[in-house]
């Protein structure tokens, strides 16, 4: 229904910002398999949602982990700040 | 369970639409804010509105869940961590001039709008679905843990190395020094004007 309004937003340059698209994308993906669940009358759309839900914990706590490293790192919180790699 | 009557239709149908608009608002303005933390107000309003959503479209688990696990526990991650990165003596400045009227206003009338219609429904009557019939927490719970006890597996392992990977990122390296007080920090944090958050951006360098 309105995903397309929401997969298209993954412009800015903030990793806060990054991580709340990314939110926004798993909760609609969700809204769609929730649904879809309801309109034939099926469980399994509830279930592929908490499944959903657990990896979105997961991923969250990992990014914001993240988040905190570069910032400690970078003293900013800017994407392009982090694209140089080196080990 | 799938005889819904035509008054609960009436009922959900006007209260599905509403809770999707405000979904959608939400997510546009969540997108669109240029400061954080109204970002994350306008993402907690669209939570919420998904959160109905899931109630109208008859699902009051998931529903519930939403509220408990995305607009609490995750809402309060994302919290933290903006608080965390903002440590500063003008911080207090800096949020008491957040609270002004434009900064609040725009959640709070979209939070007041989906309250009314909570009440609305739960005033008019007991719980419909939109023209479908809805799947209860009951059928929800025997196929979680009959046909997908593996998935549950998963997830709960998927979690485990979230939390053991976060802890992992999140500690201080051995050798690492904490370098968030000195000189230098103040000025590269002033000269890094895309900074998330503006109130550390320019406090003094001897300040805690």
């Amino acid at each position: 229904m309105f995903e397309l309004g929401l997969i298209g937003l993954l412009t800015r340059r903030n990793v806060i910002f990054t991580l709340m698209s990314i939110e926004v994308m798993l909760n609609a993906a969700g809204l769609a398999f929730v649904a879809a669940g309801a309109r034939w009358g099926q469980a399994d759309g509830q279930v592929m949602f908490l499944f959903i839900l657990g990896m979105a914990a997961a991923e969250v706590s990992v990014g914001l982990a993240l988040v905190v490293r570069l910032h400690r790192l970078y003293k900013s919180v800017d994407t392009d700040s982090a694209s140089i790699l080196r080990g | 369970m799938f005889a819904r009557s035509c008054r609960s239709e009436a009922i959900m149908l006007p209260a599905f639409y509403i809770s999707a608009v405000i979904a959608i608002i939400g997510t546009v303005l969540t997108i669109t804010r240029l400061h954080a933390v109204h970002a994350l107000l306008y993402l907690v309003i669209s939570l919420l509105a998904v959160a109905t959503v899931f109630y109208t479209i008859g699902a009051p688990f998931v529903a519930a869940l939403e509220v408990i696990v995305y607009a609490g526990a995750i809402m309060v991650l994302f919290i933290f961590v903006m608080m965390l990165l903002n440590i500063g003596s003008r911080a207090v400045h800096m949020e008491r001039a957040w609270l002004d009227a434009k900064a609040w206003i725009g959640p709070a009338l979209l939070a007041a709008i989906l309250t009314a219609e909570l009440i609305y429904i739960l005033i008019a009557g007991r719980s419909g679905a939109v023209g479908i019939n809805g799947v209860g927490p009951q059928q929800v719970g025997i196929s979680l843990y009959g046909p997908y006890v593996l998935g549950v597996e998963m997830v709960s392992m998927l979690l485990l190395a979230g939390i053991v990977g976060a802890y992992h990122l999140g500690r201080n390296a051995p050798g690492e020094v904490e370098s968030v007080d000195d000189i230098e920090s103040g000025l590269q944090r002033a000269v890094a004007g895309g900074d998330l958050v503006r109130a550390g951006s320019d406090r003094p360098a001897h300040t805690p």
